[in-house]
Order: C-alpha cells, then structure tokens, then sequence
C-alpha cells in the first residue's frame, strides 16, 4: 500500500509536525532573537545585563545545588521503591497508586502544601512546640536560615517528583525476566551483586529516561520554589518570571530562558553519552 | 558423592497442591527426567531443588546433606533456564564465566573453565560477542557452558530445548547427551517432550496432578506402564486401552487364549502399544476394523476399533491395508500391558 503512496506517511505527519512548528519552533526563534538582539540589531547587552545582576550567580548556583541534590536521591529511592514493590504479590496495584498521588498535584498546589506544613505557624512548629521542642514558632523559611529553606525546597521537590521516575523505573525493571536475577542468584550473586552486575545494566534505558526528564524538570524548577521561598531563593526560572513580570524586561527573561534550554540539552547529551545505550546489549 | 534424595517434598498454592508428598532419589552420575504435561508440578519441583522455590514441607538432601535451608548459591547446583537467562549485556566469555567470577576464583582457573566449557559446548568462536547477535541454539549452548564452567554437582535443566526448533533440537539432544556423559555430572531435566527424556534418560519420573506416577528406564516406562495415565502419555501413537471381557480367568483374542492375573473381576484393560502387533487371518486374529491406513513411508498407521474401542496400530510399510478393511491382528502377548478398570492401575506382568 504505503510502497505505491510514498507520500502518506508525510501526510500523517504532517499536522503534527505543523503545529509543533507553529507554537514551539517559531517562538523558539523569537525567544532567542529576543535574547540576542537590542533595539532590532544583534547584541550580548541582555546577556550582559543578566550575568551582572546580583541574582544571577545565586540563581545558578541553587539551581545547579538544587538539581545535584534532588536528582540522586528522586533516582534512589525510586529504584529501591520500584524494587520493593517487585517483590509484592497482593495489592501492588493499589501499592502503586498511592505512590504516584502526587503525580497528579500541581507544582504550586504541592509547594502550598509543604508551605502549610513548614510555615511559622504550620503543622511542623505546631508538632515541635507540643512536643515541647521549642518554646516558641521557629522560622525554617526566611532568608536567615538559608539551610533549611534549602532542606525544605528539596524535601518538597523529593516528594513531589519521584513517583514519575519510580514509574519509569517500575516499567523498566518489569521488562527485566525474573530469570535473570534467578540465574544469577544460583550462580552466586547475593542481592547486592544481583542489583548492581545484573538489574542496573539491564534498565539502563529506563534509567536514561528517567534521568533526562527528572534532570530537565529539575532545572525548570519554579513553582515550589517560588511558594516556600518566595525571592529568598532564586532559581533560574524564578529569575526569569521576575524579570518578566517585575521589571517587565522579557529581554533579559528571553536570555534566562535560552539559558535553561542550553543547560537542559547539555544535561541530556551528557547523559546519552555517558548512558549510552547499546541496543545488542539489551534483552 | 552428589546422589539427590527427594524425601516427602509438598508444596501447596493456597487450597492447590501441586506437589502431594514426592519422593524419590536420584543416583551420582545419573540422568534423571521429570516428564509430564503442563501444570503437573515437575517445574515447581525442580525450582524447589534449586531454592528459587520454598517447599511447604518435606526435605532434600544432596549428597546426604540437607540442602532446604540453603539459599541457591550454597546447594552446589547449576541451572539451565527454558529461556536460556544468558545475560544480554555481557559477553559470552562474561556470561560462562559469571559462576566462577561469584565464587572469587583467580583469572586463570577463570580462563581454563570457561575454554574447557565452551570447548565441549563448540563455542570458542563466539566468547567476544554478545547474546543478542547469537541464534537460540548458540544461547542455549552459552547456557550450558555457563553451568558446566562451575563443574556443579548437580545440573538442573528446565525444558532448555523446548525454545528451539525441531531440527536444532534433535541436534542438541544428541550433543546434550555426549556433554554430559563425559560430564559425568548428576542432572535432574524437566520436560514435557517425551521423546528428549525417553533419548537421553537413564530413567524418567513421569509426573501427573502433582504426583510422580513412575519412575523407571524408559524402555521399562514404555512397555510396562504403570498406570493408564502414564501408557497414554508415553509413546507415539499412545498406548490403547481396550475394554475386554474376563472369563475363567482368560480372555479371549480370535484364536488365542490370553492368561490374566487372578484377582480380577468379569472385565479388564488390556493395555496395548501399537506396534505390539502383527497381522493373522481371522478368525485366528482379533477383530479390528479400520477406518483410516495412513501409509507414513517407515510404517502404516491404522485408526480403528477393537471392541469399538478405539485404537491405533502400526504396521510394517509393507503391508496394504486399505481405510474400511476388517482385518485380524495377532497381539505380542509379551508385551500386553493388564490394568484394572476400577483404578487404572497395572498389574505386574503375567507369565506366558
């Protein structure tokens, strides 16, 4: 059929492709003249003005701490969750649905929702103060205790972004035929040989997944953020939302927004380098 | 010594039992098969030797050690998975050498096991690949060499033929067979494929519902089964059952007298292997009517009635024998099988 009509499958194609054009491609391009350009000519003035605002560093670096901080241990417990539950025989559907809840709350709703719990007067301090802890509403939020702001937005991020990597990982180790692990088992491998020598290299793809989405969700971070920490904490997005809204400037918001873009394509060439995933190696 | 002692295994599914109390001992060196159809319990019990399985009570013992309480690793045991289990992401020289790498041995013993290993398995041009690019003969023989590499006192195999396709797996019955004489190590083989255990067996345990119907050489296993069920599952055609009447303690076939053991009533089975025959003019023979002669160029098939019971006979080539003939057989009273039409057991063979 399709050998006679050459054309068809570019026909089926093609509205898709149409539309990705229309509403990514040509604002992808606006976006990055935006950034690069100054009163119609091309110019690094935004970029400049970006790089030297007082936010700027900090903004990189959270983000970066953030992501260095969240990533690895979303992938952990994941892998041990996805492992776990493998081992359940009754109930691990419902297992897996109470695990991916919080796949289904907004990024701001989830924020709101530790923002309750760890606010002066939140459900956190209440806990503390009955238990006779401390004497009076403690701050875990301000810009004077960088430390466990920062433990809170990563807390709130764990929590809210591992059930989409613990997915992927649970659909990757259901790939895996449970005869493996029991060839390697009798063969002499303990469980940790087992994970580490046959398990991990067989979800590698899974893997990959999960880390490149996780990775350019985790530099995307704004919501959360912006719930529990307010400017206190800046992250790029944060940054350019500010620039955007606040100084009205969009931009220096078009250079951050480039700027993600890099990072996140850099995040994920690395990872498919450095995962690479050979299709002869896999079951 | 790596006898295997099979003592009083159960093992339940919630209300299900699918092993009611085995028991049964395999010697050092011997080839065992554990033959039966799906679901009668052969898997399970091979897995609960290996430890991948618990059982609900009863005891193996390796050597005249327990080995129930062991996890897999300690049982000095090998396995040959139905899907092979090579693993995809090493090669194969990684893969045969997996075992002994486990067991911390030093690169050289490494290296001589593996080449001995993949030596007996004729897979020394492959060791640098990895499984994916290897057919599904070549993986089995990864598989195997993987076992063998470990030089284990026991080989467990769990229907490793049945993945490949049937010439691949009449050659790899009879190369199985030479590897593991020379091996000399005590296997335990599932399988649903009655002609791979009656090839390579030194017995067979036939299993059915759980339950180890007969343990015996093959040849013993096929002439002389011992219940109904293990005569139909064994042999190709099945062995007939035929209904017949008792009278004087004798039954009557054309011409010929047939002597049956004493304590029967006024019917028996007479269990009949379809080759057990030769053609006689009634009304010396007895009766069978043919409804189909299907000449198969080494022998004629013949689907009919004895009795209208139905059964199915083989011929010499030679003989023409037409679809809707009556024609008279001669039984091999040798090799008649009696069984009892209450329990479908058999009785021990009647002297002539």
């Amino acid at each position: 059929m399709t050998q006679n009509r050459p054309w068809i499958p570019y026909l089926l194609i093609l509205p898709s492709v149409a539309f990705l054009a229309l509403l990514f491609v040509v604002p992808l391009v606006q976006t990055i003249w935006l950034a690069l350009s100054d009163n119609g000519a091309p110019s690094l003035a935004n970029a400049e003005r970006m790089v030297t605002d007082i936010n700027f560093t900090r903004s990189v670096r959270n983000t970066f701490l953030l992501t260095i901080v969240v990533v690895p241990v979303q992938i952990a417990i994941a892998l041990a969750m996805g492992t776990m539950v493998a081992k359940v025989g009754r109930g691990r559907e419902t297992i897996l649905w109470i695990w991916t809840i919080p796949l289904g709350i907004s990024d701001l709703a989830a924020g709101l929702v530790w923002l309750s719990i760890l606010q002066n007067t939140g459900y956190f301090n209440s806990l503390l103060f009955s238990l006779g802890v401390i004497g009076r509403q403690a701050s875990w939020l301000s810009y004077q205790t960088p430390v466990a702001l920062f433990i809170a937005i990563a807390v709130a991020e764990i929590w809210r972004g591992t059930a989409i990597v613990m997915v992927i990982i649970v659909a990757g180790l259901n790939q895996v035929p449970k005869e493996f692990k029991e060839a390697a088992e009798i063969f002499g491998a303990g469980p940790w040989t087992r994970f580490w020598r046959i398990t991990l290299p067989l979800i590698r793809p899974a893997l990959q997944s999960a880390l490149i989405l996780r990775t350019v969700l985790a530099f995307e971070v704004f919501a959360v953020v912006y719930a529990l920490g307010g400017r206190n904490f800046p992250v790029l997005v944060g940054e350019a939302y500010n620039w955007q809204n606040q100084n009205q400037n969009y931009s220096v918001a078009a250079v951050y927004a480039v700027l993600i873009m890099i990072i996140s394509l850099a995040a994920t060439l690395i990872y498919l380098k450095a995962l690479k995933v050979d299709p002869e190696r896999l079951p | 010594m790596a006898n295997i002692v099979i003592d009083r295994i159960r093992k339940s599914f919630g209300a299900f039992q699918a092993l009611k109390e085995i028991s049964l001992t395999i010697n050092d060196g011997e080839f065992v098969s554990l033959l039966g159809p799906s679901g009668c319990g052969k898997t399970t019990l091979l897995r609960i030797i290996a430890g991948l399985e618990t059982s609900t009570s009863g005891d193996v013992r390796i050597g005249d050690r327990s080995i129930i309480g062991l996890a897999p690793k300690d049982r000095g045991l090998a396995m040959v998975f139905q899907n092979y289990a090579v693993f995809p992401h090493m090669t194969v020289y990684e893969n045969v050498a997996f075992g002994l790498r486990m067991q911390k041995a030093d690169d050289a013993r490494v290296k001589a096991q593996v080449e001995k290993a993949a030596g007996l398995l004729h897979i020394e041009p492959y060791l640098d690949r990895y499984p994916n690019k290897l057919s599904g003969g070549q993986r089995q023989r990864v598989a195997v060499a993987r076992a063998l590499a470990v030089e284990p006192k026991v080989l467990l195999m769990d229907e490793p033929l049945s993945n490949l396709d049937a010439l691949l797996r009449l050659e790899m019955r009879t190369e199985l067979k030479t590897v593991l004489q020379s091996a000399g190590t005590t296997t335990i083989y599932v399988t649903h494929d009655q002609t791979e255990a009656m090839g390579l067996s030194d017995r067979i345990a036939v299993m059915h519902n759980g339950v180890v119907e007969q343990v015996g050489h093959p040849v013993e296993i096929y002439n002389h089964p011992a219940t109904r069920f293990v005569g139909g599952f064994i042999g190709n055609p099945p062995m007939n059952f035929i209904k017949v009447p008792v009278s004087n303690g004798q039954v009557v076939a054309g011409a010929e007298q047939l002597a049956v053991p004493e304590d029967v009533g006024n019917e028996i089975v007479l269990g009949l292997r379809g080759e057990a025959v030769e053609l006689a003019p009634l009304p010396q023979g007895i009766e069978m009517k043919v409804r189909v002669a299907e000449p198969m160029g080494s022998h004629l098939l013949l689907t009919g009635s004895i009795h209208d019971q139905p059964v199915r006979v083989i011929l010499p080539a030679s003989e023409t024998v037409k679809s809707g003939d009556t024609i008279g057989l001669k039984l091999d009273r040798k090799r008649i099988t009696w069984l009892s039409p209450e329990s479908g057991k058999s009785f021990p063979a009647v002297s002539a």
